[in-house]
């Protein structure tokens, strides 16, 4: 028996070799260098030279840091909620027994397949100010059109919108919670009178909550490194850097101004941030998920 | 829960058909303007529907500035894209599917605590990682090659090694158990009864790092520095950046390339694509 064991454990071993290495290389080391070089005045093309907490303290009065981190705090707390809502009407939509199931939620489902930059380049076109689709829409409507991507209030809600887009995938883990809700939990209810808006809401929302709070924090982890997008609509966070997000900044200190260190401590603080979220969204959630069985 | 009242249900359809016009129209926009001669996409008001069709538009899209660069720049891109897809796919399912086995079917010292460490690295976000990448990349020389977009996938990563050990937990013991037994080594045990087995997790693993792939623009960004080894993303962002705001009709046929094929794919492994996006849900 001791020899069988100790050949599982030689197996073992030898399975997960490739990840124990993946892991030291591709993770454990990166993350306690990016740790050290938050601490140190570092380009690639110099050695690290420790300088203490000097890159946190200059990112307190670093002016361009707060107006990132409050450009990306604004988006993700207009697009994370927004979004979660979209994604739930359009499950329950697609969950209320209609024909064509599939169909309709392959048509939702389709822009979040979109690769990002493709998106971004549509979505420029579709804002264009002079020959854009959507203010010509507008305009025939007799609503005035705002300058999308020019408006400094205008851009972060234009990358709003388009966010609401590609909710297909909340949609589709939402559809799937909502099959799950055992079908005689609405029998019950409707045996005592429930209007359709009680079924809503003493029914279907506890019982999809868990799913409510994983969109919820996947959300957050996405939106608050946002990047791509904004990074090929508003170079620089133009107009008026109204669209310069987090990670834009901490690209740009990390590979155009090379000071790597910085990006090392802004790169920690947003771990930080999205920690704090995290968190705060389970401690909520323990007061109102709630967990069938648990 | 079904609207069965015929008003609620007629609301139900009217708003899922406004909803897929809004969801649809942004695609139809972009092959139509695709199509358009380039007078036609600055008409005002706007026209659906191209009045003379040009398909002429992707292949000038495709070649665009072939004279000047001394090659065909988006099929270049193309190729690259490809390559790396197919490097990072196979790379993944072998080690992921090996690594999970590990995890899910062998018992050794520190197996659970490594577990725990590897569900934990899911909580790094990339910024975090991008600077020592970056250095430790450049230490080897590998900037400036593929090398970085698809090496580290050959290692296995903590998503993967998740969604594939809880699948490897579900197949029933006794079938490797008997084939212990029968003499088979842990190898064949993996190889003969828990890859076949595992087809619709591995689909599912190979899907989504197709299109992490396809789809990823930071990587490229950063690693690669020749235009020559761009990817398709990367690719278009760059002639984005240089022709924008001017030629809608070649970047609309651009984008398009690079969009179809997502989309062909999805509907060839709809029902994997589905079930594999709602497991990530239910499981994580």
């Amino acid at each position: 028996m001791k020899g069988l064991s100790r050949r599982e454990m030689w197996a073992g071993l030898a399975f997960v070799s490739p990840w124990i290495v993946g892991l030291g290389v591709f993770l454990l080391y990166p993350i306690l260098a990016s740790l050290y070089y938050s601490f140190c005045d570092y380009s690639v093309f110099r050695e690290a030279r420790p300088i203490g907490a000097a890159n946190y303290v200059d990112l307190a009065s670093d002016k361009l840091f707060w107006k990132s981190l409050l450009n990306t705090l604004y988006f993700a707390a207009l697009s994370v909620p927004l979004g979660l809502i979209l994604a739930l009407a359009l499950a329950l939509l697609l969950n209320s027994g209609v024909r064509g199931l599939t169909i309709y939620r392959t048509i939702f489902f389709l822009p979040a397949l979109v690769p990002m930059v493709a998106l971004a380049v549509l979505w420029l076109w579709i804002f264009n100010g002079e020959y854009g689709v959507l203010n010509s829409a507008l305009s025939s409507l007799g609503v005035p059109a705002p300058g999308w991507l020019t408006d400094p209030a205008w851009s972060k809600p234009a990358l709003v919108l388009l966010s609401m887009w590609g909710v297909g995938y909340a949609m589709v883990i939402f559809l799937a919670g909502l099959q799950d809700v055992p079908v005689h939990l609405y029998e019950a209810a409707d045996l005592d009178g429930a209007s359709w808006l009680h079924k809503i809401r003493h029914v279907t929302l506890p019982m999809v909550s868990p799913v409510i709070l994983f969109n919820g924090i996947m959300g957050i982890i996405g939106s608050l490194q946002y990047f791509a997008i904004p990074y090929i609509m508003t170079p620089n966070g133009q107009p008026a850097r109204s669209a310069y997000f987090y990670a834009m900044y901490l690209y740009d200190n990390a590979f155009l101004y090379l000071k790597m260190g910085y990006a090392s401590a802004m790169a920690w603080i947003l771990f930080l941030i999205i920690l704090c979220l995290t968190l705060l969204s389970l401690r909520l959630a323990s007061r109102y998920v709630h967990y069938e069985g648990g | 829960m079904k609207a069965r009242h015929p008003l609620s249900r007629a609301i139900v359809y009217i708003l899922l058909l406004g909803g897929s016009f809004l969801f649809l129209f942004p695609l139809f926009w972009m092959i139509s303007t695709s199509l358009k001669p380039v007078e036609e996409t600055m008409a005002l008001p706007p026209r659906w529907i191209p009045s003379s069709w040009q398909p002429d538009n992707y292949w000038k899209a495709v070649t665009h500035g072939s004279e000047i660069l001394g090659y065909t720049p988006f099929l270049e891109y193309g190729k690259n894209t490809v390559l790396l897809c197919v490097l990072v796919v196979v790379g993944a399912l072998i080690s992921n599917s090996l690594i999970a086995y590990g995890f899910a079917r062998l018992r050794w010292p520190g197996r659970d605590v490594l577990f725990g460490v590897t569900l934990a690295t899911m909580m790094i976000p990339f910024p975090i990682l991008m600077v020592p990448m970056f250095s430790l990349f450049r230490h080897l020389g590998w900037i400036g090659t593929f090398r970085p977009l698809w090496i580290p996938a050959w290692f296995g990563s903590a998503f993967n090694i998740f969604l594939l050990r809880q699948f490897f937990l579900t197949i029933p013991r006794e079938l490797s158990d008997a084939a212990v037994v029968d003499g088979c080594s842990e190898f064949q045990v993996f190889r003969h009864i828990i890859v076949p087995l595992s087809k619709p997790a591995l689909a599912v693993v190979a899907l989504f790092q197709f299109l992490f792939t396809w789809n990823d623009f930071l990587g490229p960004l950063i690693y690669l520095t020749d235009q020559r080894m761009f990817t398709l993303s990367l690719g278009l962002q760059f002639y984005q950046s240089q022709h924008g705001g001017t030629e809608w009709h070649l970047l609309m046929a651009a984008a398009t390339i690079i969009v179809l094929p997502v989309i062909i794919l999805f509907f060839f492994t709809q029902r994997t694509f589905i079930q594999g996006v709602a497991v990530t849900g239910i499981k994580g």
